[in-house]
């Protein structure tokens, strides 16, 4: 005996809808793929290993590079580093060790905030508080810039991963006569280090990626320096110059350095999402 | 308590304390150095739309109208997309397609905006244009598309934020479904219902959460900087049309401020920045809020609002 007939409109509904869905994902992909096709066809056609020795030459000369900027994103970013990962790691574990205080509360809605708000307001806040005493942009006032945008990040990652470590771990601690601080630096800091590192990689490798709060922090310099107390040059400062000029030459060296920051990127979010999984891993067992 | 531990707690509440200092320094410094600024101009800043800083003339309404309305277009080509995007993942997708899908939303977001802004001015800037040249001529006479086709402008600026925002949207909007308690499906599924009334069932539970994670969307629209300068025209004026170059607050600052060589100009752009600073801080405590509220009522003891971006 066959029934036949023909579906109910509420199920077409509903296949149309799951069809809907996935034809939502599709659209995100796609630009996902253009961007990640333009970057790495352009940007391989202009890279070369001039890129990362030469200063950038002046316009209607060819070759150069940016070295000076490359130079310049690895000294921003490890001041920035130098300031967030102290007080973002001690933040978080305090979030973490003391989380039902009204004072914990009042600095994770802090946190929260302050992962909110846009980075070009953090690099006025940063002119404001560095570029103006000092008189002028420096490679210290971008630093902070970006060690301000990178705080919020470190300390709510700490937080989330030190909540997972068993309580177990910090009893036992405790009971063996350990002061809080010993407890929480040889125990459970340690069980999650591994996490925390992770963390703070892809803090790096995004506010690698920020312009706006170097803009008129770090400004931009078509020399080679290493000073902390002048302007200096960064990749992506660098690529934006570039970008909004009128010259071929310019363009391809802004591809190039568009693929240099997507490969930073891609290298870190990979890293991380094997790290992770090795995490995983170990606590599954 | 130890005397040791109150000094450990106390060592490490202050480096705590330096987040919260932070936070309030930002909003007083804002207004501190917009201080010329507001008082010379008050509320009249927000209402006139001339800018012309030689001749000392400072309107902004412009730039605000320009940050709301490409961040509203912004919002709705992304939320749809975010939600199936959300429900796709969450709800429907065979588990070893997970992970992955996860992976590629989250890189989409870990895309520098100058990244986007590159591909925006040399890629979808031309693609905007042929779009605009084979608008048809009766439609041109609609508001929405008046003024010559100069390819920069709205349109690109709304398409590349919508591009952006939403990987942002879809990771909390997941996270928020994540938190609907599968019994809420499981008995939708045993009245009978199918996989669209079951998931609108959950997502009607979810709704606040989903509000929430629509609106930190919307907040990070509001202040995206690069990738909106490089394609929206930079030209300040009010009007309707998807096709005119405009310019956003955040934009103008980026723009201008290395430039701005008076006292007066400064203070102006430090103003706009203050106002930004103080909607995207609204903003933010709405969305979080309805996040929390949702994720309290559904379990009251453990919510500690866990969604907050993509990064981590």
């Amino acid at each position: 005996m066959t029934v036949s007939r023909t579906p109910a409109p509420r199920t077409i509904l509903s296949a149309l809808f799951v069809g809907a869905c996935g034809l939502a994902v599709l659209l995100a992909l796609v630009p996902l793929a253009f961007i990640l096709f333009f970057v790495i066809s352009q940007g391989v056609q202009s890279l070369s290993l001039d890129f990362f020795t030469h200063d950038p030459v002046p316009v209607g000369e060819s070759g150069g590079g940016m070295a000076n900027a490359i130079v310049g994103t690895l000294i921003l970013t490890g001041l920035a580093a130098a300031m967030a990962v102290p007080i973002g790691i001690l933040s978080g574990v305090y979030l973490s060790e003391y989380r039902g205080s009204r004072f914990a509360s009042a600095v994770r809605f802090a946190a929260d905030t302050l992962n909110g708000v846009p980075s070009i307001v953090i690099g006025v806040f940063a002119y404001a508080v560095v570029v103006l005493p000092l008189r002028h942009f420096s490679a210290l006032a971008g630093g902070f810039a970006l060690g301000v945008m990178m705080i919020p990040i470190i300390a709510r990652t700490t937080e989330e991963l030190l909540l997972l470590v068993p309580n177990a771990l910090r009893e036992g601690a405790l009971a063996l006569g350990a002061t809080r601080a010993r407890a929480v630096f040889s125990v459970i800091v340690p069980a999650a280090l591994p996490g925390i590192i992770t963390g703070v990689v892809l803090a790096l490798a995004r506010i690698a990626g920020e312009t706006a709060p170097l803009l008129f922090t770090s400004f931009n310099n078509r020399f080679f320096t290493t000073s902390l107390t002048q302007p200096i040059s960064s990749i992506t400062v660098q690529v934006f110059t570039y970008a909004i000029s009128p010259y071929e030459d310019w363009h391809r060296q802004a591809w190039a350095g568009a693929l240099v920051l997507v490969t930073i990127v891609l290298i870190c979010s990979m890293a991380a999402r094997i790290a992770a999984a090795r995490v995983a891993r170990i606590r599954g067992q | 308590m130890r005397s040791s531990d109150l000094g450990f707690r106390v060592a490490i509440g202050a480096f705590a304390a330096a987040l919260l200092l932070i936070v309030i320094a930002i909003g007083v410094m804002l207004a501190n150095d917009s201080w010329l600024s507001l008082q010379k101009f008050g509320l009249g800043f927000w209402r006139t739309s001339d800018w012309d800083p030689v001749a000392g003339e400072f309107g902004a309404l412009p730039f605000i109208w320009g940050t709301l309305y490409s961040s509203v277009l912004a919002l709705l080509i992304a939320t749809p997309v975010s939600l199936g995007i959300a429900v796709f993942i969450s709800e429907l997708c065979p588990p070893w397609l997970r992970a992955p899908l996860i992976f590629l939303t989250e890189l989409l977001a870990a895309i520098p905006s100058i990244v986007y802004g590159l591909w925006g001015i040399f890629v979808l800037v031309p693609v905007v244009r042929t779009v605009e040249v084979m608008m048809p001529e009766s439609l041109r006479a609609l508001p929405l598309f008046s003024g010559p086709p100069l390819s920069v402008g709205m349109l690109a600026a709304a398409l590349i934020l919508a591009v952006m925002v939403v990987p942002f949207t879809s990771a909390i909007a997941r996270e928020v479904l994540k938190t609907v308690p599968e019994t809420q499906r499981e008995a939708a599924y045993a009245l009978g219902a199918t996989r669209f009334e079951a998931i609108r069932a959950a997502m009607f539970f979810a709704r606040t959460g989903i509000v929430g994670a629509v609106m930190l969307g919307f907040g990070r629209a509001l202040g995206e900087t690069m990738a909106v300068t490089m394609v929206i025209g930079n030209n300040p004026q009010v009007t309707l049309s998807l096709f005119a170059p405009q310019y956003t607050m955040a934009a103008v600052i980026a723009n201008e401020f290395t430039e701005a060589a008076d006292v007066l100009y400064q203070s102006a752009l430090i103003e706009i920045g203050l106002v930004l600073f103080v909607i995207t801080l609204l903003v933010n405590v709405v969305s979080r809020g309805l996040i929390w509220s949702m994720a309290r009522q559904v379990s009251p003891k453990t919510a500690v609002l866990v969604p907050r971006g993509v990064e981590a």
